[in-house]
């Protein structure tokens, strides 16, 4: 019946024309043009040169350092934030609204401003680094500053990722395999885990490729050090600066392409999702 | 013994919980207001008040009111065509909609600075038309709209999507026309997730960094936004004035996140 009825040709609600067209132009000028600009730009380029300028040492060495950051700091946020979607859809605690809507800070918060409060939070004087400094451990300008960073932009991600498929999940399997014998530990890996999985890996995804192009919280706080604390969006940046753009678009591209793959992956996996969020399977 | 066990869990989840969001959350909103008022109310208010501090946040609020009024409608229209009609190609649209999101901000300014800076194809016809885009406030506002893009439209979406078509296919057969069906039928639904939409859209073309950094040629005073002051005067080590200027920022983010929970909190009692 559905289906029958959307086949049909003459659209009954009126107003296709015009948000149609409101929509498609809108879309063109702001997002398709400069776009395509990009396409057109690297049409122009000379491929050895591409190749040259993604591999030169400061470059690759910016590649390795973002995406260490950006895994390790996915890889806390997919722990931490299992540990809050549970703590927030299972348990009952004052506060726990609270706690709930802070999670979307990082999301509301312009990056800057969370830049330069990570920094001085974490430099030898500030209230936690002078902490770690006492231990000989430096935060700030080092790659741990960068994960720091990272991790606040991240949390959002996993936690908003596993919530609603942890609400919707039936706690009677849980029961069951405890009635059947099953150990804490055991249920989790096997009854609680496989299904909340495919949503673990969406948040992580998303977070993964937030992190890769994060540049305001980060340059904060890493201190830029080629070599060791230089991120790729800071290498496009001064790229710019230098009206290098045939380099910038280069090493732009080579992020493109790298979060591209991450959110094609992440679709993969979401199909497997959304039938679990459905119900059916 | 069982049951004693579950406790423990419990409580430790929750500590690790309270705690990994105090650490890495509340602190760093902590040490903004804090260093902002370390030199006391008079500082603050004369860091504040500065003559570069009003002009950046002149630019930020002109920014920032081209974002949300530009894609308020195009989130408005763009929601419309998605969830009333069928049509093909819907998956690619909505695609490039959420383009904006998914790119490194970093890489959304070097698209403008492709599409309208001095090895563009059209330099030369902007030059004629004495319009300058790079380094310039219209591209600062280019690169606040671009990557503000899909911030109505993706909360009204998932809205209309579960509202269905039929209230409104039945009014337009009974005659309504359709900004009638839009006001007195669509609206009453997406009212919360719109203003959520058109809040959350503000503060992030207020608090747009990296896309701006690229397009703006860090002149004080006249392409500066706020963010970008931050940056330069926390990069002069003016740390209290650095944080005064971010505690107005802190201030709207605090804003937005009331705002947010009673929009989920209307939304799950049920309109």
């Amino acid at each position: 019946m559905e289906r029958k009825k959307t086949r049909r040709k003459t659209r009954v609600i009126p107003g296709f024309g015009l948000s149609a067209g409101v929509t498609l132009t809108m879309l063109s000028l702001i997002v398709i043009i400069p776009l395509a600009s990009l396409v057109v730009y690297t049409a122009q380029m000379d491929f050895p040169e591409f190749i040259r300028t993604i591999t030169r040492a400061r470059v690759l060495a910016s590649f390795k350092v973002s995406f260490l950051t950006a895994l390790t700091a996915s890889a806390v946020n997919a722990v931490m934030g299992m540990i809050l979607a549970w703590v927030l859809v299972r348990y009952q605690f004052p506060g726990k609204r609270l706690l709930d809507g802070m999670i979307e800070l990082p999301f509301a918060l312009p990056t800057a401003v969370a830049g330069i409060a990570l920094a001085s939070l974490t430099t030898d004087q500030g209230w936690i680094g002078s902490i770690f400094a006492g231990w000989g451990i430096k935060i700030a300008y080092t790659r741990i500053g960068i994960t720091i960073a990272l991790i606040f932009i991240g949390i959002p991600f996993v936690v908003r990722s596993v919530q609603p498929v942890l609400e919707k999940m039936d706690s009677s399997y849980e029961e069951a395999a405890g009635v059947l014998g099953a150990g804490r530990a055991r249920i989790f890996w096997k009854v609680i885990f496989p299904e909340v999985k495919p949503a673990l890996f969406t948040g992580f995804g998303l977070a993964f490729a937030r992190c890769l192009g994060e540049y305001g919280s980060v340059v904060f706080i890493a201190g830029n050090k080629p070599y060791y604390t230089e991120i790729t969006p800071l290498i496009i940046m001064s790229e710019l600066q230098e009206y290098d753009y045939a380099s910038a678009t280069a090493i732009a591209l080579v992020m493109l392409a790298a979060a591209f793959l991450i959110l094609l992956a992440m679709s993969l996996i979401q199909s497997g999702n959304r039938r679990i969020l459905k119900g059916g399977r | 013994m069982r049951a004693k066990n579950k406790n423990i869990v419990k409580t430790l989840l929750i500590v690790i919980s309270i705690l990994f969001i105090g650490f890495m959350l509340l602190l760093p909103l902590a040490v903004v207001l804090v260093t902002a008022f370390k030199s006391g109310i008079t500082a603050y208010l004369k860091a504040v008040s500065d003559h570069y501090t009003l002009k950046a946040l002149l630019l930020t609020v002109e920014a920032t009111i081209f974002a949300v009024v530009l894609n308020t409608v195009f989130g408005l229209f763009a929601a419309w065509m998605v969830t009333k009609f069928q049509f093909r190609g819907k998956r690619i649209l909505t695609t490039l909609i959420d383009i904006p999101v998914t790119i490194s901000p970093i890489i959304a300014g070097l698209i403008f600075v492709l599409t309208f800076g001095r090895q563009s194809v059209l330099y030369p016809y902007l030059k004629d038309l004495n319009i300058e885009v790079v380094f310039a406030i219209p591209g600062i506002i280019l690169a606040t709209v671009f990557v503000t893009f899909p911030f109505v439209s993706r909360e009204i979406i998932p809205v209309l999507e579960q509202q269905g078509t039929d209230e409104e296919e039945a009014a337009a057969l009974m005659g309504a026309r359709g900004f009638t069906i839009f006001r007195s039928i669509t609206l009453p639904h997406i009212k919360w997730a719109l203003i959520y939409g058109v809040v959350l859209c503000a503060a992030r073309a207020m608090g747009e960094f990296g896309a701006v950094s690229v397009l703006s040629g860090h002149l004080r005073g006249k392409t500066n936004t706020l963010p970008l002051h931050i940056e330069i005067l926390f990069n002069e080590f003016q740390y209290v004035p650095a944080f005064a200027v971010s505690s107005i920022l802190v201030l709207l983010a605090v804003v937005l996140l009331i705002i947010r929970s009673i929009v989920e909190y209307k939304g799950k009692g049920g309109v």
